[in-house]
């Protein structure tokens, strides 16, 4: 758990970066700072690792004011990973994923083992890899490096500075849901800087949206899509704030709610698509082709049904827009 | 033709040992350049105003042209009765040495990528493991240029040196110009310039052998 209580930072009398932020990362949560330039939001996630020093107030730690920690104590157990994946080109992969157990002194044997079942988790061969340089990987598996990199010592904490950033989008989009099948599997404390709104939505629990060093609203995503707290938030998020949240829903919440059409075994060439994906993409797929359906499949890869825009016109307005409407009439 | 085999046959061995002195004195005058210059150029990484202060002095000190620097130091050095020989080229070496070592080595080291160095620091090294690890590997190319840079200019230096007496293949050039003879002039000139490109040779492949091929590309 990492808690900012009333955290300021301001150089000299004139200048505050960050003023009086307040908030918690859950154990195991995820939060995103997300906001335009020169918000402040990695300053704030470098004041957790003393990358950045603090005016007022404090940042607690699992339960310890880091205050009170030695900030090299400290950064050894918060896995960090930045968006330019900070790779050391004169170390091999292992020694690049290894620095920290190796700073903390482990055995060869447990290094290791380490580095064998964090390689697996990203899919990616050890023995293979190993021995390799970084730059004989592409930019994706260096990224992917530089996450496990983070894992490395198991830290509880993580922090990530737009660490997808400087991916192209259908690399980006894999990698995000990649990590968050990990994260499914390590329940890390995370706080996560970002800058896109899509990728915002799609990992935090919880956003914390900033402007000029304040908090502007600190909700889960779909509560920030529907009741923006202000004017900022809704012209932050956009007129097509209805759509982004789709992303939110599944294309098995639609059928809870409104149910599939039948399917026509007449219609052989149409696309499909998986119950498990989300609204908004399966909405672009249905703009993008000339059919006027889709097909969709549940786990077992059975036809379960068709979705149409129409239908997903009506959920949006049913589940998303009714929210929308209801808060800003209360 | 003939007039240069019968040249050879009688200086040979001469110009031999002409350039082991040579090679000898410049040699001695880097290694002491380097013990003082990394070590130097790594503590400013960590010192902007005395970087600012160093480099500057560093630079003036190379400004100074060779000759009369060696004439700067014929007294001084007089003071201790070594006004001429060894000694004062030497130390003259060490100092033209300086800049190229400390500058390259401060600047190799402060151009690291700073996420790398971000990186570095975020995950809890203490800037002596940072240093070794990540920044100086990181840095070998570049100060290693600067090592190069050094002693393929001392080479060229030291031959001035024989004006003081300090020996070396500098001798064969201003014994050759002052009883005007060519042969002695080329057979000088040609033989520092071997030297030089020799010790470049060597150093490259020093510093390929220790530099790790991510970071020569």
């Amino acid at each position: 758990m990492i808690s900012f209580n009333h955290v300021t930072k301001s150089y000299g009398e004139e200048i505050t970066a960050i003023d009086d932020v307040d908030f918690t990362v859950e154990e195991g949560k995820i939060v995103v700072l997300l906001g335009p330039s020169g918000c402040g939001k990695t300053t704030l996630l470098r004041m957790v690792n003393q990358l950045e020093s603090i005016t007022k107030g404090e940042i607690v730690i699992n339960g310890e004011n880091s205050k009170d920690l030695d900030p090299i104590e400290l950064r050894r157990k918060i896995g960090y990973v930045i968006q330019s994946n900070g790779l050391f080109p004169n170390m091999t992969i292992e020694e690049n994923v290894m620095i920290v157990p190796d700073l903390l002194g482990w055995n060869k044997k447990k290094k290791r083992e380490r580095f064998e079942y964090l390689m697996n988790l990203i899919g990616l061969d050890p023995k293979d890899y190993g021995k390799r340089y970084p730059h004989e990987l592409s930019g994706g598996q260096q990224q992917r490096i530089g996450v496990v990199r983070a894992l490395a010592a198991d830290p509880p904490v993580m922090l990530m500075d737009e660490p997808f950033g400087a991916l192209d989008p259908i690399i980006r989009d894999k990698i995000q849901e990649e990590f968050l099948q990990i994260q499914r599997e390590v329940k890390k404390t995370i706080l996560f800087v970002s800058h896109d709104i899509d990728e915002a939505i799609k990992m935090a629990d919880k956003i914390v949206l900033l402007r000029d060093g304040k908090i502007m609203q600190f909700d889960t995503p779909s509560e920030m899509l529907a009741h923006p707290n202000n004017e900022f938030v809704s012209q932050f998020f956009g007129k097509d704030r209805a759509i982004k949240s789709l992303s939110l829903h599944t294309v098995q919440n639609l059928r809870e709610v409104i149910g599939l059409g039948p399917v026509d075994e007449a219609i052989q060439d149409t696309k499909t698509i998986h119950v498990h994906q989300d609204l908004r993409n399966t909405l672009s797929m249905l703009l993008n082709q000339e059919a006027d359906q889709v097909i969709v499949k549940d786990e077992q890869d059975e036809n379960i049904g068709t979705i149409t825009i129409d239908m997903v016109q009506k959920y949006l307005h049913f589940e998303i827009k009714g929210k929308m409407s209801a808060s800003q009439e209360g | 033709m003939d007039n240069w085999a019968r040249f050879l046959e009688v200086n040979s061995s001469r110009i031999l040992e002409l350039t082991i002195d040579h090679a000898i004195l410049v040699s001695l005058a880097i290694f002491v350049a380097l013990l003082i210059g990394i070590p130097l150029g790594i503590y400013l990484t960590t010192n902007q105003y005395l970087a600012d202060t160093v480099l500057q002095i560093a630079s003036i000190t190379l400004t100074i042209p060779s000759i009369a620097l060696f004439g700067v130091m014929i007294p001084i050095f007089s003071l201790i009765n070594q006004g001429i020989g060894f000694v004062p080229a030497f130390v003259a070496l060490v100092l033209y040495s300086q800049l190229p070592i400390i500058r390259n080595t401060y600047t190799g080291i402060k151009n690291v990528n700073p996420e790398m160095r971000d990186a570095a620091i975020g995950m809890g090294m203490k800037t002596r493991q940072r240093l070794l690890r990540v920044e100086i590997p990181n840095a070998l190319p570049v100060i290693m240029a600067g090592v190069r840079t050094a002693v393929v200019m001392n080479i060229g230096i030291a031959v001035i040196a024989a004006y003081i007496g300090a020996g070396g293949l500098g001798v064969l050039i201003t014994q050759g110009i002052s009883r005007n003879d060519n042969y002695l002039i080329i057979s000088g000139s040609i033989a520092v310039a071997i030297l030089a490109i020799i010790a470049d040779a060597i150093l490259l492949l020093i510093q390929k052998r220790f530099t790790k091929k991510a970071i020569a590309e």
